[in-house]
């Protein structure tokens, strides 16, 4: 591993005014949370020189608020702790689930949501449940603060939407309405310890008579980000998730996908996969959604 | 079944005596040993998987501040051809190249140069200032491409051996061996039933969890001291002799603790490396492989191809077995297809075989014992035909093996005739086990297997110290890999009659304990645990002539009981028996202190077989496997330490499981791993295993004193045709290629 300069300023001012003072002068600079990313890449990848701005003392970033219509989940909240809150874990079973996911107890003392989200791996299992939750961004800059579409956020792989200058202080997530609920699965080829070979998020609001009125489809693991899936929206929308609605969002959600082959699984193997998760994550979503889960 | 003996000792289970200090983190591994003043040394490995390697420069890397070595091919000696015998196989000339790569880099990852520097980061630094110029060459990948016609060769002195007359070409073929008994054709002609299939196996690595590490330092009078983590330290020692042209008596091994090995550290990588660049700087030289270079460098075991044929009559009794194999050796000959072929059809009583077996070089790692080298591969193929004639019968799985299963006096096919063998009792026990009947889901499935390996003896000796108060220092030569030390300990308890915990054992280095062959072939217990219960037997012999001397009778009027010398009966006197702590204690006046020792060459290893039932269920829209239930049953001829039995059975199960299910290399075209981390590379982790039931058979090894068989590689051959089996059944269909991946498995099923 390299040699890099470290600091850990406790005010958010502070923290932008380093982020500044480095993109003005070109000096590279890193946001660090957990670490469970970006360690393992200045160990084995990339281990040029940096200074590496730690923004775990940073109050607003670990908050964690339930106030008015939406929950503010501050970006550098361990996933464990996140995990254990059972108000959270009650409106958004599906996102704490794929927080849940992120390799092993170890790993998530460490790992936060934000990381998740700002290392934009395709692979990333938070992210697909934070777009079928309609998530914003809270984006800190000089200026203020911004806020941004979870799904515009990601726009690569590896690469977000942050400017220089700027870090996530957190995410913003509107608070369930009645009948509604999430789930998110994903494939590996072990139980734990494993990285997506594919994953899908689906979230339902159910009307009175258990009919779908509205949904969020997104798959992860696909593609170079993760991606919504309208077809298999409005495959859902308008039905009680009977096996043919359940199988069109499944085929809808193949047909978005435009996988590669690699080491973690074939192409087609992906494609098939990706349609078998969405329709189980849409069962487990809707029976939650109906009280059942 | 077994023989009833009144053993106090042996066959309880008390912890071991190494268990504290692994438990606490005390214990010192590998990479734990530093010296002042130390260098580490790095290795530059080849960035292709076959070239010509045409100049090397050294020049800068050791002009960079902190640099006190670097080495290439040209700075080691020539090392004549010779082989190197054991479970690996091969010649040490090869294994020299394989250590730092001559005028050819053979794979991706091959050493082409080392560096010792004054840290790890600036020696990492210096690699990057060695010159290399390389011919870039084709890769050759895999057996298909290996044994095609005018395929590009690995070396062009390869001229297939076993073919009469020498074949007039060079090819990636080394060897060509053949196994045959009766008339293949006449067995085949007489068969009412013939089954047919053809099962590829992929490259895997052992897997253990410590990687490779040394450290060595060497005195100017030439003198070496080498700290490494290996199964056989004076195996070592040979080896770092041959590949330095040293002495023997120049060099002691000093094994530490070992994390794994398999089969994987039986052979040596940096050790003569770390030497060599420590005599050049006159500093310690430590070098540690990371978890990449582990995968892309050591190991592995080989894939294989199987082309197998059973006939039978139609009451299941086998006329004829045919197989055709091919093993990967890697870069270099010596594979494990031998062993694959002696086993293959072991457990049945064959009339007609007829086995031709391969031996293939190609552009990976050369591959290293892993296991009861060879047979997981080839039994595989064999118990999933099995599985299939069983379909086609319409038989038990059981019930057809029982009716071909080999016995005490039957000819083995590789040669000797079986003594007590428990093949049949692991069988019944099979059979008669719970998890044989219990309902299935519909997407589940059951399977079975019998599993095979020789079990070795070679040679070892032990030591018995008696200290003043009658408490007990065993020395041996063998690393503890399973517990070996607690059972050397009962062993030893139980032959002079003292408790266990007045027992300790110390595994000693090259210098301090007598030649001792490595920790491998299952044979350390069965071996070394002769050798110290002969030793103890020798204490035994000298505290009775003290007795004597004590009592002033003749020796031959006393006796041995419960850790007492006491006067046989009918002599007339009435001593007090006299414990070995009492003749400790007055050793000084009867002849000094009591030290027994044995040494020999162990005949008679019994072999082991086992039988597992593997439960699976299958996702039909996945085709991904979970097993639900797994059951490991074997033959330990007698369990010293239930507990470490125990432990080999569920261990190999779930190294076999992996190989079964999702453990392979996955290669780019260009010859580069592409998964040299346990991320990609699926070993499987607790919570994909069920709870592995064990059933240990106890057939006793008459050849042994409390008559142990080895029990530390079979447990590995039977889980891949098990696991295979149970997919069988659930999904219906034969898929002839491991590992069973999801992506394998649905493309099966959807065809
Ligand atoms: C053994 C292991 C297993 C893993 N398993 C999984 C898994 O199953 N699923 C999965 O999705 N991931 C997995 N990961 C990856 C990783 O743990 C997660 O992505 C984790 O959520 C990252 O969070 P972090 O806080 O550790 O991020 P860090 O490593 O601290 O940061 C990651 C990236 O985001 C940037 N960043 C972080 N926070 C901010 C911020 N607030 N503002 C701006 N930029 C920021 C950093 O600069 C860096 O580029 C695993 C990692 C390991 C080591």
């Amino acid at each position: 591993m390299g040699s890099f300069a470290y600091t850990a300023p406790k005010k958010l001012e502070q923290a932008l005014a380093v982020l500044n003072k480095h993109a003005a002068e070109g000096n590279r600079i890193q946001v660090l949370a957990g670490g469970t990313d970006l360690l393992v890449q200045l160990k084995s990848i990339d281990s040029e020189p940096r200074t590496i701005l730690d923004i775990k003392k940073i109050a607003e970033t670990s908050q964690l608020t339930f106030d008015g219509d939406h929950v503010f989940i501050g970006s550098t909240i361990s996933c464990a702790v996140l995990y254990e809150n059972a108000e959270l874990k009650e409106m958004f079973p599906g996102l704490t689930e794929s927080i849940d996911l992120i390799g092993s107890t170890q790993i998530q003392g460490k790992a936060t949501l934000g990381g998740n989200l700002c290392n934009a791996s395709p692979a990333g299992d938070t992210i697909s449940a934070l777009f079928v939750n309609g998530a914003t961004c809270v984006i800190a800059n000089e200026s203020g603060l911004r806020e941004m579409p979870v799904d515009e956020f990601v726009v690569g792989v590896g690469r977000n939407a942050l400017q220089p200058g700027e870090l996530l202080l957190g995410l913003k997530l509107p608070k369930p309405a009645a009948n509604t609920s999430d789930a998110y699965l994903r494939f590996i080829p072990r139980t734990e310890m494993d990285i997506a070979v594919a994953g899908a998020a689906v979230s339902v609001s159910l009307d009175d008579n258990g009919v779908c009125v509205a949904a969020r489809v997104a798959i992860g693991a696909v593609a170079t980000t993760a991606l919504n899936v309208p077809a298999a929206v409005e495959a859902l929308v308008g039905s009680a998730l009977d096996a043919s609605a359940l199988q069109k969002a499944a085929e809808a959600s193949s047909a978005a996908s435009s996988p590669i082959s690699d080491k973690r699984g074939t192409e087609e193997f992906r494609r098939k996969i990706v349609g078998v998760l969405t329709k189980r994550a849409a069962t487990t979503a809707y029976a939650r959604a109906k009280g059942e889960g | 079944m077994s023989d009833t003996h009144d053993y106090k000792q042996i066959g309880t289970r008390p912890i071991r005596p190494d268990g504290v200090d692994k438990i606490t983190g005390r214990a010192n591994y590998g990479a734990d040993y530093s010296l002042p003043g130390m260098l580490h040394g790095v290795v530059l490995r080849s960035p292709y998987a076959h070239a010509n390697i045409k100049r090397i420069d050294l020049g800068k890397a050791l002009a960079l501040e902190g640099v006190y070595a670097a080495v290439s091919g040209a700075d080691f000696p020539d090392v004549a051809a010779g082989g190197m015998g054991g479970e690996g196989g091969g010649d040490f000339k090869d294994l020299a190249s394989n250590i730092m790569a001559r005028d050819k880099a053979l794979y991706h990852g091959h050493a082409v140069a080392a560096v010792a520097a004054t840290s790890r980061e600036l020696a990492i630094e210096a690699l990057d200032l060695i010159e290399v110029d390389y011919e870039v060459l084709t890769p050759v990948m895999n057996l298909d491409a290996a044994m095609a016609e005018n395929a590009p060769l690995l070396n062009d002195k390869i001229y297939t051996m076993g073919v009469n007359p020498k074949p007039e070409q060079p090819s990636n073929v080394a060897a060509r061996m053949e196994f045959k008994r009766g008339d293949i054709d006449a067995g085949f002609a007489d068969a009412e039933v013939i089954v047919e299939g053809e099962f590829r196996t992929p490259t895997v690595h052992q897997g253990y969890i410590e990687p490779h590490a040394c450290l060595a330092t060497m005195n100017q009078g030439g003198q070496a001291t080498l700290w490494c983590s290996t199964q056989g330290h004076f195996e070592v020692r040979t080896a770092v002799s041959k590949t330095l042209d040293m002495d023997v008596c120049d060099i002691k091994v000093i094994a530490t603790e070992i994390g794994g090995g398999f089969g994987g550290k039986t052979v040596i990588y940096q050790e003569p490396v770390a030497i060599l660049m420590s005599k050049i700087s006159g500093r310690p030289v430590k070098m540690v492989m990371d978890r990449e270079e582990v995968f892309r460098a050591s190991g592995p075991a080989s894939a294989t191809l199987s082309k197998i044929k059973l006939g039978a009559k139609k009451d299941g009794t086998l006329t004829a077995m045919s197989c055709w194999m091919a093993y990967e050796a890697g870069a270099f000959p010596g594979s494990s297809m031998a062993p694959g072929a002696m086993c293959i059809f072991a457990p049945y009583k064959t009339d007609n075989f007829l086995i031709e077996g391969f031996d293939v070089v190609v552009n990976k790692p050369k591959v290293a014992a892993y296991r009861a080298p060879g047979a997981p591969q080839s039994m595989y193929a064999c118990e999933s035909l099995m599985d299939e004639l069983a379909y086609k019968l319409e038989m038990d799985p059981i019930d057809l093996r029982l009716k071909n299963a080999v016995e005490k006096g039957d000819q083995a096919a590789y040669g000797p005739k079986f003594n007590e063998v428990g093949l049949r009792e692991c069988l019944i026990a099979a059979k008669e086990h719970p998890n044989y009947s219990r309902e299935l889901t519909e997407t589940q499935g059951r399977g079975i297997s019998v599993g095979f390996w020789f079990n070795a003896g070679m040679q070892s000796s032990a030591e018995v110290h008696i200290n003043e108060n009658g408490t007990v220092m065993v020395i041996e030569g063998n690393p503890d890999i399973g517990g070996s030390r607690a059972s050397m300990a009962l062993m030893a308890a139980e032959t002079l009659g003292v408790p266990y915990e007045k027992v300790r054992v110390l595994v000693g280095d090259t210098e301090t304990a007598g030649f001792t062959n490595v920790t491998g072939g299952s044979r350390t217990t069965f071996a070394t645990g002769m050798a110290v219960i002969q030793a103890s037997q020798d204490i035994i012999s000298q505290a009775k002539q003290r007795a004597a001397k004590t009592w002033e009778i003749d020796e031959d009027q006393v006796d041995w009981q419960d850790g007492h010398a006491v006067p046989m009966p009918g002599v007339n006197a009435d001593w007090e028996p006299l414990s070995l702590a009492k003749i400790a204690a007055k050793s000084g006046r009867t002849g000094g202190p009591l030290l027994g020792r044995a040494s020999l060459n162990a005949r008679g290893a019994g072999p082991g077989f086992s039988v597992n039932i593997a439960e699976v269920d299958v996702d039909p829209e996945t085709g991904k496997t979970e097993v639900v239930g797994f059951t490991a049953i074997q033959d330990a001829g007698k369990a010293i330490h239930p507990a470490y039995v125990e432990g080999q059975l569920q261990g190999g199960a779930v190294q076999g499981i992996g190989w079964a299910l999702n453990e392979e290399y996955v290669y780019d075209d260009k010859g580069v791993m592409q998964n040299p981390g346990f991320l990609d590379y699926r070993i499987p982790v607790a919570s994909d295993l069920p709870k592995i039931d064990t059933v240990i058979i106890e057939v006793p090894n008459k050849a042994h004193p409390y008559g142990v068989r080895g029990v530390g590689e079979t447990p590995i051959v039977a889980p891949l045709a098990a696991v295979a089996n149970a997919v069988r059944s659930a999904i219906g269909i034969r898929v002839g290629e491991l590992p069973l991946s999801p992506p394998r498995l649905l493309a099966a099923m959807d065809e």
